[in-house]
């Protein structure tokens, strides 16, 4: 498992490359979100990040396979494109693998603390629908398909 | 009781400060408290921490229930609902 928050870009080939080098790893799922449209400076609470991402991790590796998983987060300056998060992860199948990413995601975006400011325009809000992503993984989703 | 306060993203730009040190009055047991106790300043505080604002909390970097207890020497930290990812 890796996690790991810094200010310097990330190579995406590399970071999936390195989690597949497993003969038992099926499928591997990436979720690559960038920076649209407006400049950015994200702030971050930095003793609490990691633990905060590492704790999501650990429930997501309790609800489905995880055979590896790789969590980058920037912070710091940001321009449009530039890429923002990495969440990959590692599986059998791509059922735990999907659910595992995207539960990863919901949390992180409603449970690590990073806020984001845009160039001229403030402060981002969160989004209700940021917390009802989150919310619908309560209780743990049942019936998750291999595959 | 002494702790440590830290504010994050619009709060700290609110009140102008990224962290200070606390004497907690006597019976202040929880962050909601804590929060009112800060509120009480009035002014930038009042304002940033009144209770109509969404306001997220944690100790020792642990995100928290605002009924959630603290000790001496404890880092209460006070920010507004995240938006990473």
């Amino acid at each position: 498992m890796k996690i790991s928050v810094q200010q310097q870009a990330f190579d995406l080939t590399r970071e999936v490359e390195a989690i597949r080098k497993n003969d038992k790893v099926g499928a591997i799922a990436i979720f690559a979100g960038q920076v649209r449209e407006v400049a950015m400076t994200l702030e971050h609470y930095p003793q609490m990040t990691e633990k905060a991402i590492r704790g999501i991790v650990e429930e997501a590796s309790r609800r489905w396979q995880v055979m590896d998983c790789t969590v980058i987060h920037r912070h710091g300056e940001l321009q449009p494109t530039d890429p923002i998060v990495l969440v990959a992860v590692a599986s059998a199948h791509r059922g735990d693998a999907f659910a595992a990413c995207e539960f990863i995601m919901d949390y992180l975006k409603t449970q690590a603390p990073f806020w984001k400011k845009e160039a001229g325009r403030g402060w981002v809000e969160a989004k209700a629908s940021d917390d009802a992503a989150a919310e619908r993984w309560n209780p743990p989703a049942k019936g998750v398909k291999g595959g | 009781m002494k702790v440590t306060v830290r504010y994050f993203a619009s709060l700290r730009e609110s009140l102008g400060k990224e962290e200070e040190e606390l004497e907690l009055p006597p019976g202040t047991a929880t962050v909601s408290a804590v929060r009112a106790h800060l509120r009480a300043r009035g002014g930038a505080y009042g304002e940033a921490l009144a209770e109509k604002r969404l306001v997220r909390s944690a100790v020792n970097q642990d995100m928290v229930q605002a009924s959630a207890t603290v000790k001496a020497g404890d880092e209460i930290a006070f920010f507004p609902p995240v938006t990473g990812g």
